[in-house]
């Protein structure tokens, strides 16, 4: 390294630090390329599909992988690479939201547990004890079949289970930032608790919480997958990867079987992409490491 | 120790209640008990059952009415099958723990196996290549896995080479009129196993890998190295040994997670174990399956938490119990 880019990076913030770390990290921008691609092609599926939404065939009905139909085509003659793209858009947009979600209302309510401590930390705490003696898929499960499964319940309920995650580490976080000096001075200028939570706490949580979304995003996809296979998630004729799976599960070993393959692979290459940003950005925001 | 695993016992009663009043309300909000008998339009027996369940009074006095009876081991009788719940449960859960302890077994040596190799050649092809299968493992989503194996390792060859029978099967435990544990027995429990286990093994060999490498950089390591002890007995005996602490509290963790991969597993291959009987009860509404159900797998997860707790400290002299 040059001495004039040392330098630099002195000069630089740290905002500005960790986004040049995480784009030297090449799984990490691999991965970042790969998410944005999925979602284009997904919610972008009405023009990016070669063929329209539930566009059937009956006369075609299924054939393998073809140059028309990379995929192939199912039952109704569907062109199974457009049916995908299509139920791309929940699986995706429920595995954002509950992120997004679940990471507002964790932070949110891991920052007051940290901090406030004494009878708010003892509730916060003892409820998200109590959602993890229960197996996850059980209680979604239970959940789902009460209150219902649109994408929007779905989303609600995987929230009311992923908060919990993100709330543990950023208590566990602010509970040692509380005891730092810049706290302390702080309070001693005079600044409020809410001033110090958002102002003080809340930026040094940044890599913590935005690790986690990453973790929260990859674990919904496959829980909402999971969900709607066995059969408590996405109804038909909505259409997720989970669902499109469910479907398929009964055409192993038969000449369908390739209806198999490509809703699996799309999940999986969703979590792989989103846990290779999840390192990078794990390593942009390790404030330790030298930039 | 004793009064270590009597103290937590003790914590975790309120926990328990807490959990099994908040499970019962929403069971109780999303099934009707009585919906089977609703159709039988038999009002004697209805009215009986209302009386029994206390189904006219507030709904914490119903939880308490059911409390005490699972205490006492009346867990009543399946609207779905007829059968008592208990012995129902009991066999469940007897089919689920063979799943449980095999798998354990197997993803726990392969991990370790995977985790000493990695460590030990650090940055080596091999070590590169079982990180690159980690992430695979890890991202894999269990079901899919599972109808992938089937596919792959069952009909596939069965087709390809044209063999009467698959050589791994994929349907329950044993072939019609087999039991016990033969040949017959494993042939079914490869394909369930490695389903159960896949994500597991992932992230436990990173685990182990990262636990052994942390104590091979520590100082007692190097010194024991500069004494002149041979590296393979500084390896096995010094590094691995004190590594191992932190590997049996994540595995004992983990495994209370498994119960819920059991209910995707089991699915897939038609065991009738805890995560079927869930489904099962699910579809049916059956209420009465399906509050022992929760406690029960509530109960063996606390278990096994302390398990993971007093693991450790039986492992590493320096961590005292109080």
């Amino acid at each position: 390294m040059k001495p004039g880019t040392a330098a630099a990076a002195k000069d630089m913030s740290q905002g500005r630090i960790a986004v040049r770390r995480f784009a030297r990290h090449r799984m990490a921008m691999a991965g970042l390329l790969t998410l944005v691609a999925l979602m284009v092609c997904c919610f972008g599926a009405h023009w990016v599909a070669a063929y329209p939404r539930n566009a059937q065939d009956l006369l075609l009905g299924p054939t393998p992988p073809s140059a028309a139909h990379w995929l192939g085509t199912d039952d109704l003659g569907r062109d199974y690479l457009s049916e995908i793209l299509y139920a791309g858009r929940l699986s995706l947009a429920i595995g954002l939201c509950v992120a997004v979600l679940s990471t507002a209302i964790g932070t949110l309510l891991g920052a007051v547990a940290g901090f406030a401590r004494g009878w708010a930390d003892e509730v916060i705490m003892r409820v998200t004890d109590l959602l993890l003696i229960v197996p996850a898929i059980a209680v979604l499960a239970l959940a789902l079949q009460g209150l219902g499964s649109s994408p929007l319940t779905i989303i609600l309920v995987l929230t009311g289970l992923g908060w919990t995650l993100i709330a543990r580490v950023v208590r566990s976080q602010v509970l040692s930032l509380r005891e730092k000096e810049f706290v302390e001075a702080a309070r001693v200028l005079g600044a409020s608790n809410l001033r110090i939570i958002v102002r003080h706490l809340l930026p040094n949580l940044l890599g913590v919480v935005v690790v986690n979304m990453s973790l929260t995003v990859a674990a919904a996809v496959i829980l909402e997958s999971t969900l709607s296979f066995l059969g408590f998630g996405i109804q038909p004729p909505q259409s997720s990867w989970g669902n499109m799976l469910s479907q398929a599960a009964g055409l192993v070993g038969t000449s369908k079987s390739y209806l198999l393959y490509a809703p699996g692979v799309a999940i999986l290459l969703t979590v792989l992409a989103v846990n290779f940003v999840g390192d990078g950005l794990r390593d942009a925001f390790d404030v330790q490491r030298r930039p | 120790m004793l009064r270590f695993v009597a103290r937590r016992l003790l914590y975790s009663v309120p926990v328990v209640v807490t959990a099994s009043f908040i499970l019962f309300v929403a069971v109780r909000a999303t099934f009707d008990p009585l919906a089977k008998l609703r159709q039988g339009r038999d009002p004697e027996a209805l009215r009986y059952q209302i009386a029994r369940l206390g189904l006219d009074r507030s709904l914490f006095e119903q939880y308490v009415l059911w409390l005490k009876e699972f205490v006492r081991g009346e867990w009543g009788v399946s609207t779905r099958t007829g059968g008592d719940v208990l012995p129902m449960i009991g066999s469940a859960l007897g089919t689920t723990l063979q799943l449980i302890v095999w798998g354990v077994l197997f993803a726990a040596l392969l991990a370790l196996g995977i985790g000493v190799y990695s460590a030990a050649r650090q940055y080596s092809a091999g070590d590169h290549f079982f990180t690159g299968l980690s992430y695979l493992g890890i991202a894999l989503p269990p079901f899919w896995c599972g109808l992938i194996l089937i596919q792959a390792l069952a009909v596939w060859p069965k087709q390809q080479f044209g063999l009467t029978e698959p050589p791994l099967y994929f349907v329950g435990l044993h072939s019609p009129g087999q039991s016990g544990v033969n040949a017959d027995y494993f042939r079914h429990l490869v394909l369930p196993v490695v389903t159960l286990t896949v994500g597991l093994v992932a992230s436990w060999s990173r685990f182990s890998r990262a636990a052994l490498l942390e104590t091979l950089s520590s100082e007692y390591v190097r010194t024991a190295r500069a004494k002149g002890v041979p590296g393979r007995r500084v390896f096995l005996r010094h590094a691995l040994r004190n590594s191992l602490a932190p590997f049996v509290t994540v595995v004992a963790l983990d495994s209370a997670v498994l119960f819920g991969g059991l209910v995707v597993t089991e699915q897939i291959y038609a065991i009738p174990g805890m995560g079927r009987l869930f489904l099962d009860s699910m579809l049916a509404g059956d209420v009465f399956v399906l509050l022992p159900w929760m406690l029960v797998v509530a109960l063996a997860t606390i278990l096994l938490n302390l398990l993971s707790d007093a693991g450790y400290a039986a492992l590493d002299p320096r961590v005292a119990l109080r």
